[in-house]
């Protein structure tokens, strides 16, 4: 094991003590903030599969999080409250929207691709926007978490955070068994160079568009998770400047490595709560956070290239 | 009749407003190569800029010529302290940045002038109704909202097709090495070209100003409907950012007029009024979708 698999399992381990910890302090607060930061980094994982191994520089993965989110919203508004079902048509559902997305933009490249993706889950953001039977702009509230008969209550606060935990080590023990398949060599071939790819005789297009629906799918149970997190779904989570964030949480905590995702994740939220609600900070600073956070961004971009996870050092993963 | 007129109007001013700020995006995209998000926040200075100067001078012209100079200011400022760096980049790093400073400029100007819209007017002299023909009343705002993009659209294509600037920038385009080695200071033409973008970007957002709400965010509506533009045109192309521009005009401003009235003749009412404006809304992106599907570089792709 190499010091970045220790330290992501020292931070996983940190993550799991959070819940007797916010009890035995009486801040139930944090356990809600780091299930948030947890659901961010599922979906920061999935574009990072894209974005940092395959060299696809998606600017619309919060549609995934929104097909996710409306899937499980709008079968809950018509009464279905199977978290199964629910789960199954948010990952399966978001996976189709990534295979019809994929399908024509992937045949891009470079500034094209960033432009289509957005303008993709812009059409998506509107389309939520203008549903009027869905809530429209205002969104509705989740009547009723999704039900796991007897199996889990994710109305309980704390196993609802132990679930989110175990699936962000899924997602990452997935991504790390799949980046390092044939399939995920591929895939880092064809980012690295594609007309070597091409001439050892691979064509990238169909790696890439799996790539892209795993991603999606991927980001469709972090969307699933999210609404279940919230009990509330508006098209806000598909707004542009959700998947903006996204790609910071990947570049802050480091492009194309495993653990990089989690951390920018932690140190974005983070760092946004703390400016927003940090009662130590003068009132200048809580009251226009987003100014000191995107001067941060440009600093970091300018900067720190290799973000967090490069400070621990070693090979990319 | 009338009613298809005064829309079709309406979508030449959408268009050309449009294409304002898409002749600056696509002649930094196609010289820079950069992805410049932060567009937007110049369209949004140029329309808080002028309304403030309007306020405090009381002189419309006046107030557009300080807006305009403001903007430039503001542009080869964050040209020459943050984006310069960026040019070498990669695009992701150039998306992260600009959206970074999206985030600055939008705050700035919530600390500056608060959250909420506030209230931006049209001088006397050109509020007021033009009789185009018979029974067709248009608003003489918008009406020379149609002219100034005509007439920018025609004094660009002198500069880039006549001028030595113009020159200059077409061979920046297509070898920036080369243009660099026959002596050409090519680091001041970069921060002229985006300056000048920077300044029609400005123009358009105070032209939009009386129309739409000036606001903070109020770019970034705008903006991503200027990539659909320079999408469906070409990136890098001037030509394809007015054809994009007119046309994605027409289409946004006609599908929103006349799409429901129109889906209600084959569908049930009800089904028209709900569906009808999500379709409306989504068939710029569809029609973008459309062309990429087709032409990947564009209508008209820049030569190179």
């Amino acid at each position: 094991m190499n010091r970045r698999t220790v330290l992501l399992i020292a931070v996983l381990g940190l993550l799991a003590l959070v819940p007797p910890l916010a009890a035995a302090f009486n801040q139930p607060f944090y356990l809600d903030l780091l299930r948030r930061i947890m659901i961010f980094a599922i979906a920061a994982s999935s574009l990072n599969l894209i974005l940092g191994y395959g060299g696809m520089v998606s600017f619309g993965h919060a549609a995934y999080l929104g097909v996710g989110a409306y899937a499980v919203g709008v079968l809950a508004h018509h009464g279905i409250h199977s978290g199964w079902l629910q789960w199954a048509l948010a990952i399966g559902g978001s996976a189709l929207v990534a295979l019809a997305i994929g399908a024509v933009s992937v045949r891009t490249s470079g500034i094209y691709f960033i432009m289509i993706t957005l303008a993709f889950t812009q059409m998506l953001y509107y389309f939520g926007v203008s549903f009027q039977e869905y809530g429209a702009d205002d969104g509705m509230r989740l009547a009723k978490r999704s039900q796991f008969a007897g199996l889990i209550d994710l109305g309980d606060a704390t196993s609802f955070y132990y679930l989110v935990l175990a699936l962000l080590a899924l997602t990452l023990y997935l991504l790390h068994r799949l980046v390092n398949s044939r399939f995920g060599l591929v895939i880092q071939a064809a980012r690295s160079n594609e007309a070597r790819t091409r001439a050892i005789g691979l064509s990238p297009y169909p790696y890439r568009l799996a790539a892209f629906v795993i991603a999606g799918a991927i980001c469709g149970l972090a969307g699933a998770l999210w609404v279940n997190h919230t009990a509330y779904l508006s098209p806000e989570i598909m707004n542009w400047t959700r998947s903006g964030e996204l790609m910071f949480m990947v570049i802050l905590g480091g492009i194309a490595t495993l653990s990089g995702p989690l951390y920018g994740t932690l140190a974005l939220l983070l760092l946004e709560d703390v400016l927003q609600g940090w009662s130590a900070l003068p009132k200048w600073v809580t009251e226009h956070w987003q100014l000191y956070l995107g001067v941060i961004l440009v600093l970091v971009v300018l900067y720190a290239r290799r973000g967090l996870a490069g400070l621990v050092g070693g090979r990319h993963e | 009749m009338i009613l298809f007129a005064e829309q079709t109007l309406n979508g030449l001013q959408l268009g050309v407003m449009l294409f304002l700020m898409a002749a600056g995006l696509t002649l930094v995209f196609g010289i820079m190569n950069m992805v410049n998000l932060a567009h937007g926040a110049l369209y949004m200075v140029g329309a808080y800029l002028a309304t403030f100067f309007f306020q405090e001078t009381g002189s419309y012209l006046l107030a557009v010529v300080l807006a305009l100079a403001g903007t430039l200011a503001v542009g080869v400022v964050t040209e020459v302290v943050a984006l310069r760096t960026l040019y070498e980049r990669d695009h992701l790093d150039q998306v992260l940045a600009t959206f970074g400073l999206i985030l600055f400029f939008n705050e700035l100007i919530a600390i500056l002038w608060g959250r909420a819209a506030i209230y931006s007017s049209v001088p006397a002299w050109l509020s007021g109704h033009l009789e185009l023909v018979a029974g067709l009343r248009y608003p003489l705002y918008r009406f020379v909202i149609i002219l100034i993009g005509l007439g920018v659209a025609v004094g660009l294509w002198y500069v880039v097709a006549r001028t030595r600037l113009g020159m200059l920038i077409r061979a920046g385009a297509s070898n920036r090495t080369m243009v660099a080695a026959l002596g050409v200071n090519i680091r001041l033409l970069y921060t002229v070209v985006f300056g000048c973008g920077a300044a029609l970007a400005g123009l358009a957002g105070l032209l939009a100003g009386p129309i739409y709400a000036v606001q903070p965010g109020m770019g970034e509506l705008v903006l991503i409907q200027v990539f659909v533009v320079i999408v469906i045109g070409g990136i890098g192309s001037i030509r394809g950012a007015l054809a994009g521009a007119l046309i994605v005009g027409m289409v946004d401003t006609l599908g929103r007029a006349f799409l429901k009235p129109m889906l209600a003749t084959v569908l049930s009412p009800t089904a028209a009024d709900s569906a009808g404006p999500a379709i409306a809304s989504m068939l710029i992106y569809l029609l973008m979708a459309v062309v990429l599907a087709f032409r990947p570089e564009g209508l008209f792709p820049a030569s190179r």
